[in-house]
């Protein structure tokens, strides 16, 4: 009996724990329903191709939004990208010392900053000396919150790197930085490529650091000085007001939004799986 | 063969720079938050803390409330977010079907994935609805008598700040529990089996003891998200400086009155205050940060060492 006892409790708990994994799920489920079915509606053409309307008028889209956030993300990439890579290949190649482990606690702890707070730094360091809201402020934040991760993903892949490969390529008389740059970076490539996708993903969707960096603009902004929009802070300045068009605006920008964040983290993830059953 | 001799040591040292850049670049982080703070630092003092009278228009900012709305948000958001992750945890870790973890352990990821302002969108638009007419009147009824449940409905509060949070904080409990319950070591487990004991009495003797700094590590990294979460929180907390008991009142963090104040801020008081708040709020999560990452660390080395 108390054996019988002993089992059910058991089973008890594995059935609970199952019921916490699906409780999580509820809300993923919920969440991925409403923005497609309350998105799809929106979706049109003219969603990607035109500027938005203001209250009352209908249609308009968020070319200007989406095309702001992919100009964002391309800047924060064009100095991050990088930063990390180098930094992970010195890190990996070179870090053996105490220094380096600044390096690597750095990026530990940088990954945990608020987001809203590195956009108070973009603020102060960009916006205020310019004295304007610009995509390069914008660019300054989210490159900065890419570093953290593109960094410690580059180290551990070039770190998976078999020794004997650098070895033999230092043993045909090449250069270590020839070594390194065309043997080891070569290989490591797809590992390094999955982790810049994955941090791209994650500041794609990023609001808070650009809300007084990028600022959002309602129309096209023509230089990188100027304020731009960016889809993420559409969504919010629509998801906040009280009108219904908007309201479904909002939905179909975070369709949009979600396909994108979506499809860059599933294909890296699926991408990782592929690079480590090769190694 | 001469280019070998200066292309080497320019390349350790050209990579050197770009990874200490980003040091600098970190450190510059905090010196400059905290020159942004000093005038309101130097008008307030401690009184920042300690006062619950935040007025940009008379210029007297006291940060209380916002400070009591970040800790509590985060809180509600730990007593719903804990138990479930480590249910996921061990699911994923011990006790599910082989079969099932992995696609399982997608969707838990998939949860990080999703935008900060998504979940704030699916929260105001049906989250907050859904409380405001049948959660919160339910609560009330039936537990009105706690003094959290008691007052008129809103829907946009504590608790719905504190239900995305605990959405949102899951993934990032639970996969690093799973890595740590992962690292008990194999013998202790088969010892706990070959003794008798079922499934749950190895998991409640021989993992969770055994795992119970890393997942306190993990834990607080999850608070140190939920402290400094933003937009989601900005949209459904009802924004507004109260301190009440009441899960149902409207709250504020200090995140949102950043992202609601900052480019509202017209005196240079008001920006330097809002700048202390984010100092404040960078140093609770860095605090939480360096000490959770000693922790799990310790816990994963360890065992890292004994596995090989």
């Amino acid at each position: 009996m108390s054996n019988l006892g002993r089992k059910i409790i058991s089973q008890t708990m594995i059935w609970g724990a199952l019921a916490c994994a699906m409780i999580a799920i509820v809300p993923l489920i919920s969440i991925l329903a409403y923005v497609v079915s309350q998105g799809i509606g929106s979706i049109n053409w003219e969603f990607f191709t035109h500027l938005p309307k203001p209250v009352g008028e209908d249609g308009g889209g968020m070319a200007n939004a989406i095309v702001g956030t992919l100009v964002l993300v391309a800047l924060s990439c064009v100095w991050a990208v990088p930063v990390g890579v180098f930094g992970g290949v010195y890190l990996a190649e070179y870090g053996d010392g105490k220094a380096a482990s600044i390096i690597r606690f750095t990026a530990d702890v940088l990954t945990g900053v608020p987001s809203i707070v590195i956009g108070l730094f973009a603020y102060v360091i960009l916006v205020l000396p310019m004295k304007s809201f610009s995509a390069l402020s914008g660019a300054l934040a989210l490159g900065f919150m890419l570093i953290p991760t593109v960094l410690r993903t580059t180290e551990e892949m070039v770190r998976l790197v078999p020794m004997t490969l650098r070895e033999a390529a230092l043993a045909l008389g090449i250069s270590r930085f020839r070594a390194t740059l065309n043997i080891v970076i070569a290989t490591a490539k797809s590992g390094i490529l999955t982790g810049i996708l994955l941090s791209v993903a994650r500041i794609a969707g990023e609001t808070a650091p650009l809300l007084f960096t990028a600022f959002g603009n309602r129309v096209w902004s023509h230089d990188a000085f100027e304020p731009i929009a960016a889809l993420p802070l559409q969504i919010f300045v629509y998801a906040i007001s009280p009108f219904d068009d908007w309201h479904r605006q909002a939905w179909a920008g975070a369709l949009v939004l979600i396909v994108l964040v979506m499809s860059l983290t599933i294909v890296s993830r699926l991408w990782t799986k592929r690079t480590y059953q090769v190694h | 063969m001469k280019m070998t001799k200066w292309i080497d040591p320019l390349f350790k040292a050209g990579t050197g720079a770009l990874a200490w850049l980003f040091v600098a670049l970190s450190a510059l982080l905090l010196m400059i938050l905290v020159e942004a703070a000093l005038p309101s630092i130097r008008a307030f003092g401690w009184s920042f803390l300690w006062t619950s009278h935040w007025d940009a228009v008379r210029d007297q900012f006291g940060a209380l409330p916002i400070i009591y709305g970040t800790l509590v948000s985060a809180l509600v958001a730990l007593l719903i977010a804990v138990p479930l992750s480590l249910g996921i945890a061990l699911y994923l870790a011990e006790l599910g079907p082989l079969w099932i973890r992995e696609p399982l352990n997608m969707l838990i990821e998939l949860l990080a994935a999703i935008p900060s302002v998504i979940y704030g969108l699916w929260g105001l638009l049906v989250l907050v609805p859904l409380l405001r007419d049948s959660v919160e009147p339910f609560l009330a009824k039936y537990f009105g008598f706690l003094p959290f449940f008691q007052g008129p409905a809103y829907g946009v509060g504590m608790l719905a700040a504190g239900i995305i949070l605990s959405i949102m904080i899951i993934p990032t409990i639970s996969s690093i529990s799973r890595e740590v319950f992962t690292t008990v070591s194999n013998s202790q487990k088969e010892g706990a089996l070959a003794l008798g004991a079922t499934r749950w009495e190895m998991v409640r003797m021989a993992i969770l003891p055994a795992s119970r700094t890393g997942v306190l590590g993990a834990v607080l990294l999850g608070l140190g998200r939920a402290l400094g979460e933003t937009m989601a929180v900005t949209m459904v907390i009802g924004n507004r400086p109260d301190i009440s008991l009441s899960l149902f009142n409207p709250s504020y963090t200090m995140a949102a009155l950043i992202a609601n104040e900052f480019t509202e801020a017209t005196t240079p008081i008001h920006t330097s205050a809002l700048m202390e708040v984010g100092l404040v709020l960078l140093a609770i999560t860095l605090l939480l940060n360096v000490f959770a990452r000693m922790l799990v660390m310790s816990m994963t080395r360890k065992t890292g060492s004994k596995k090989s």
